[in-house]
């Protein structure tokens, strides 16, 4: 069936069958490739992208229930040569070391900061408690939205 | 190798005050905390991870596998399967054997099943693959496909396994009879027993170190493409071990090897899992031979529990004797290792226990001995990943339970009994009772740093009057010592390939360098930390230095990434081969200032005229010079590069000291970690954000390991830890926020004296969380993962066998 | 990665639209909501409907509100209302905290972006915890089909395991929880992990007149309690006075009343262990709140 779904604020129109999922809408028909997978069963969340400014495990959303919905990707998180703030945070904080796990990571925290812009560690890991990491051990990972969270501040300091 | 190599100065490592994780304002022209230069990619999602490619044309395999732990193959149907619109091909064991393919060799001189033609042997064992237009129908097709199995009896407790009348597993083995693989001994036996026979103490415990999987966030994957006209064929694959890849499919398949070129992508973490060759990456070789198109296959999550590379799986008896006043004296084990139904277990060939033999540990011992004895099961081959250091974690764990429970016995303080029995800084090098040459550490001021760190004393006052209010808590010790860096050529070799690696460096006439390595990263950030190595020995900014690794057409041959062997041995021959450039560098200098080499002296990034630095050559214009029309002495090579193997001479010997605080909800069994304090000393620290981060990780692991990471199988040999819905992976409400210290004591024998640390917390931590659970419940010993239900079980002194289903 | 089979799709816009769909596609359609539980189910060709029918458009289904009837106040939550919702409902916390206190541990947050309440009952997991809250809260389901909207107790709405008495033509629309003064509620579990299934997991809702309990539920999950329920030990307590040796005894009986089965979770003795010892901690809790506000 014909699905129009806007991804990173371009709409993409595509005929695919019912049974395909979002992660693999995005990953084999539009070739955003840095949205992941890593299991089968909505564990490990390496396949979380926001739909309608929500985070959601995109291994468990059928293409067309995101039809006429908007999603974002890590691709969407830079404007050009400007890394979100979130992005920022995790090359500063050594909050990522293979990488796979960080794009999802980074959707979670996004709209973590969206809604919370001065989080507290445990609601941090709260807010992540969906997604594993094998490699950071967390530690960073919660470092990272901190500074995130400071690089905003200070922006909106200038702002004023 | 040039004459400066055998310097152990560390310049660029930090005051230990400066917050590791605190990056340098700009690139350090040199050792430091730097951004890494990977990262600009990935937080863009610009990875490119083995499913993120697409190659023109590609189809896509799955397998089809084994419901069944131990069945009779009657027949396969595949022609519902064949006559699936997208299905391009059916390739079942048949076809391989047809090829010569249906076995191939494992690591362990054994072979391994690539599709099943008489039986199967373990549950998820691949029975056939479908190679289709798209991933989708190729998993439709399976379902297409009949297989007749007759169930046979399975083996599945591998304490049964040697029973007399237990199902055979490997009778496609000629003359076998039984389930046994092989005996192996280390250490002095009689000495041992003699040590233990004149002991005022000797504490005993059985302990179980679990079947678990390093299960990467990503699964494990290859793309085949066979070039019909040049033959040439191209391997994408997650491996952790490029070129050792690429020796093993000329090997196995025929071919040659200059027209095999093997590509790892990015790899989403590896830890041992993406180390062999499965028999998935065969079936997509044969599938593009067969359809003249690349062929993609990439495990699903319950694939990659189920059938690649498991770990550990060791079931100890061990003993520890001790004089009456606390002195350590001898220990010994008696080891039976499940190795599953194919001994396929990745360690130097010499050594089937890999190298578990440092189980003495980091005390002073007179004696030790292990005998170690493998048997199959109806279970996935592996045995030997999981950042496990060639099966270190195990011996760890061995001796700092065994330590716990002779204090336990005795009343004695962990904490004191291991201070009093530490090597001394002023033993080393130390000789172990097992033959290890030990280079360097300085154990007592590493533990004492934890313990300062945790306030143990504090602890200690905090637990006993939370005891009188009848709450639980404990304190978990473990000092491990790690061995690294394999290996020595003369012992060490994986298929009869020696485990030295290479390193190629070119600068370019414009200063600029390419560094080209045979390790491959799987996110320990190697495209930092070895430009940082090269930038510290001339003085070329690491942005200015790419570096190469993962293809073996732009590489130099070596074994790879794991066993922490990757700064050990490819750091050091990286050192070396900056170092050759710098001497030719210096050759070259010499005759831009026409003076000769010896009046000059080198300071980071330049040479000058001793005693007069205004007299002097940087290294971009020496580049250029050497590739200009300056004249350069007779027998002097232009342009500047060298290359280099390193062959280690010893491993590096890391260390640490890890302290757990747990509480333990008494009504309900259930165990969380308070607080984590990790000292490690891996040596000098090239980027000490990332070693921390390597340290972080691997402390997870340890709370994974020792809670909640388990896979069990039913009487039936179903596996029960097949998904991440049952195979629990720590997140990040179980990990507390890691407190860290370092010690740092240079490796002699390292050209820059760096020790490897990628898998030091995986091996140390299990058991200081299995200490601090079974030291707030006051229980002598019980087995990993201290799920709530065990803990429960454990104080009411009935503890679960978690090997096998809770029934 | 595993992938489902084929299967037909079908965007309701109503609930009588959607009626009228299951209604022509038959017992092999199923309802889609956040797709949660459904769809790892059909990846792993375990669940094969041949029509999936989906709700996520049928605002009627969504929102928390409270609904007044007769006099008497109820919280209603609407099927397609999303567990994060409910958790962060105002509402939910001033009424009803034994939902908060349950919804924190369902899953993970993301995966409550996307899980609804009716979902979760529909799929009726015999270790699902709203299930077990609403069976504590008396609550009541509201089932719309052809003929018009039926109302089953929260404790008859499960028929065995993953069975429920919603027919194949029916949609489950709301739960509607009757507010009545002086109560307290409290949800725990023991999980091995966060996110992970409950090995065990007990919710208690009590309802008192000064130190007397007028009216009590206890809600069970994981354990194999008839219906979710602990009957017997709320026959104990209802009527009798708030005391520690009487949710210590209701726990006993509670206890001796399920009939759990062995696991990787655990154990059968353990659970029936932790089937007593979350009642008395739910009920403590429950307690406290009713006498001290939900703070407690």
């Amino acid at each position: 069936m014909q699905i129009t779904v806007t991804v990173n604020g371009t709409a993409h129109t595509r005929e695919v069958e019912p049974r395909l999922l979002l992660v693999h809408f995005l990953r084999d028909e539009l070739r955003l490739t840095g949205t992941h997978w890593g299991c089968d069963t909505s564990n490990c969340g390496v396949c979380v992208v926001q739909l309608d400014g929500q985070p959601v495990k995109s291994c468990t959303v059928l293409a067309v229930m995101a039809d006429g919905r908007e999603v974002r990707t890590v691709e969407g998180l830079a404007r050009g040569a400007e890394l979100d703030p979130i992005q920022q945070g995790f090359s500063d904080k050594h909050g990522l070391q293979c990488g796979f796990c960080t794009p999802g990571m980074m959707m979670t925290c996004r709209a973590l900061l969206d809604r919370n812009p001065d989080p507290s560690d445990t609601e941090i890991r709260v807010a992540i408690s969906g997604q594993i990491c094998r490699c950071t051990g967390y530690e960073n990972i919660v470092r990272s939205v901190h500074a995130a969270a400071e690089i905003e501040r200070a922006a909106q300091e200038v702002h004023q | 190798m040039s004459t400066d190599t055998t310097g152990v100065a560390a310049p660029g490592t930090p005051p230990t005050e400066v917050a590791p994780t605190q990056v340098c304002a700009s690139t350090p022209m040199g050792y430091g905390s730097m951004r890494r230069k990977e990262d600009a990619r990935f937080i863009r999602g610009q990875g490119r991870y083995l499913d993120d490619i697409a190659l023109p044309g590609m189809l896509h395999g799955a397998v089809l596998r084994s419901p069944f732990a131990h069945a009779k193959i009657v027949s396969i149907d595949t022609s519902a399967a064949e006559a699936h619109p997208k299905v391009k091909a059916v390739i079942t064991g048949e076809t391989l054997a047809g090829l010569g393919l249906a076995w191939m060799p494992t690591l362990s001189h054994d072979v391994q099943a690539v599709l099943a033609t008489d039986k199967v042997r373990f549950q998820g064992q691949e029975v056939a693959f479908v190679v289709a237009e798209d991933r989708y129908s190729a998993r439709d097709a399976l379902a297409l496909i009949e297989v007749d199995y007759e169930p046979l009896d399975a083996v599945i407790d591998a304490r049964k396994a040697l029973d007399e009348g237990a199902p055979v597993i490997r009778d496609d083995l000629d003359g076998r009879t039984d389930n046994h693989i092989f005996d192996w001994e280390a250490g002095d036996s009689a000495a041992t027993d003699d040590v233990f026979a004149n002991a005022d103490v000797v504490a005993s415990c059985d302990m179980l170190y679990p079947r678990v999987h390093p299960a990467p966030m990503e699964t494990c994957g290859s793309i085949a493409s066979m070039d019909p006209v040049t033959g040439k064929l191209t391997v994408y694959t997650t491996t952790q071990a490029p070129h050792a890849h690429r020796t093993i499919y000329a090997l196995v398949a025929g071919l040659p090897e200059h027209k095999i070129q093997v590509i790892s992508p990015d790899i989403g973490g590896g830890f041992g899992n993406k180390v062999g060759i499965y028999p998935g990456y065969v079936c997509a070789v044969v599938g593009t031979i067969v359809t003249g198109a690349p062929v993609k296959w990439v495990e699903d999550r319950s694939e990659n529990l189920m059938a690649t590379s498991f770990a550990r799986d060791y079931h100890m008896h061990g003993e520890i004797a001790s004089t009456k006043d606390g002195k350590l004296l001898g220990v010994r084990v008696k080891v039976l290792a499940d190795h599953g139904a194919f001994n396929g277990t990745a360690q130097p060939s010499k050594m089937p226990a890999g190298l578990f033999h440092v189980f003495s540990g980091s005390y002073d011992m007179a004696a030790a001995h292990c005998a170690v004895t493998g048997v199959y099961t109806n279970k996935a081959p592996g045995g030997v990943a999981y950042a496990c250091s060639f099966r270190i974690t195990e011996a760890v764990y061995l001796i700092e339970r065994l330590v716990d429970v002779l204090a336990h016995d005795q009343g004695w303080d962990p904490a004191e009994l291991r201070m009093k029995n530490l090597l001394k800084p002023e033993q080393f090098p130390y000789t172990t009772a097992l033959g290890w040459e030990y280079d360097s550490g300085d154990y007592p001021t590493t533990l004492q740093k934890a313990l300062d760190i945790a306030g143990y004393a504090e602890l200690r006052r905090e637990q006993a009057a939370k005891r009188e209010r009848g709450e639980l808590m404990g304190i978990g010790i473990a000092f491990f010592t790690e061995a690294v860096g394999a290996g020595p050529r003369r012992t060490m070799d994986i298929l009869g390939l020696g485990m030295a690696d290479g390193a190629e460096l070119r600068v370019h006439p414009t200063g600029k360098a390419v560094l080209r390595l045979s390790c491959m990263s799987q996110g320990q950030g190697h495209v930092t930390t070895f430009a940082q190595i090269v930038a510290e020995e001339l003085g070329i900014s690491p942005d200015d230095i790419e570096v190469v690794q993962g293809d073996t057409d732009q590489t130099p041959f070596g074994l790879g990434t794991y066993g922490s062997r990757s700064t050990p041995v490819s750091g050091a021959a990286t050192a070396i081969v900056a170092r050759k450039v710098r001497e030719r560098a210096k050759i070259v200098a010499a005759a831009m200032l026409e003076v000769s080499p010896d009046d000059l002296e080198w300071e980071k990034g330049r040479f000058h005229v001793a005693g007069d630095p205004s007299a002097s050559a940087a290294i971009a214009d020496i580049a250029m010079a050497a590739h200009s029309d300056l004249e350069l002495p007779e027998g002097v090579e232009g342009h500047l590069d060298a290359t280099c193997v390193y062959n280690p001479p010893n491993l590096t010997y890391p260390c640490g000291a890890y302290i757990c605080v747990v509480d333990v909800d008494k009504g309900t069994g259930q165990a969380s970690v308070r607080r984590f304090i990790a000292v490690d000393d891996c040596g000098v620290r090239i980027n000490p954000m990332i070693v921390e981060g390597q340290v972080h990780g691997g402390l997870a692991d340890g709370v994974g390991m020792a809670l909640m990471q388990l896979m069990a199988f039913d009487s039936d040999g179903n596996h029960l830890g097949a998904s991440f819905m049952d195979y629990l992976l720590p997140t990040a409400m179980e990990c507390p926020s890691w407190e860290l210290g370092e010690t740092v004591t240079p490796s002699p024998h390292h050209p820059i004296g760096a020790k490897g640390v990628g898998e030091s917390a995986t091996v140390g931590s299990p058991p200081a969380v299995v200490n601090a659970v079974l030291d707030a419940i006051g229980v002598r010993h019980a087995d990993m993962p201290l799920t709530p239900a065990h803990v429960w079980r454990a104080m009411r002194g009935e503890p679960i066998r978690t090997d096998l289903a809770i029934g | 990665m595993q992938v489902p089979a084929q299967f037909d799709y079908e965007r309701a816009t109503g609930v009588a639209h959607a009626i009228a769909l299951l209604t022509r596609y038959g017992p092999e359609s199923r309802l889609v909501a956040g797709g949660h539980s459904l769809i790892p189910m059909m990846k792993l060709r375990i669940a094969n409907p041949e029509t999936l029918i989906d709700i996520n458009d049928l605002d009627e289904l969504k929102g928390i509100s409270i609904a007044s009837a007769d006099g008497a106040d109820a919280l209603r939550i609407g099927a397609m209302v999303r567990h994060t919702e409910l958790l962060e409902s105002p509402l939910a916390v001033e009424h009803f905290p034994i939902l908060v206190d349950a919804e924190r541990v369902i899953a993970d947050p993301v995966v409550r972006n996307r899980g609804t309440i009716g979902g979760s009952l529909c799929q009726a997991d015999p270790s699902e915890d709203l299930s077990a809250a609403f069976t504590a809260l008396h609550a009541v389901a509201v089932i719309e089909g052809a003929d018009g909207r039926r109302e089953v107790s929260a404790r008859e709405f499960h028929t065995g395991p993953y069975q429920t008495v919603v027919g194949d033509a029916e949609i489950l629309v709301e739960v509607r929880v009757p507010i009545r003064p002086g109560s307290g509620s409290a949800y725990e579990k023991v999980e091995r992990r966060v996110g992970d299934w409950a090995v065990a997991a007990g919710g208690a809702a009590l309802w008192l007149d000064a130190d007397t309990i007028t009216e009590v539920g206890i809600g069970l999950t994981a354990v194999g309690a008839e219906h979710f329920c602990a009957a017997q030990a709320e026959d104990y307590l209802r009527g009798g006075p708030v005391t520690e040796e009487r949710f210590v005894e209701a726990g006993r009986i509670a206890a001796e009343h399920v009939r759990p089965t062995a696991d990787q979770r655990g154990p059968e003795d353990y659970k029936r262990h932790l089937a007593g010892e979350l009642t008395t901690r739910a009920l403590r809790r429950a307690a406290a709140r009713a006498q001290h506000g939900t703070e407690a």
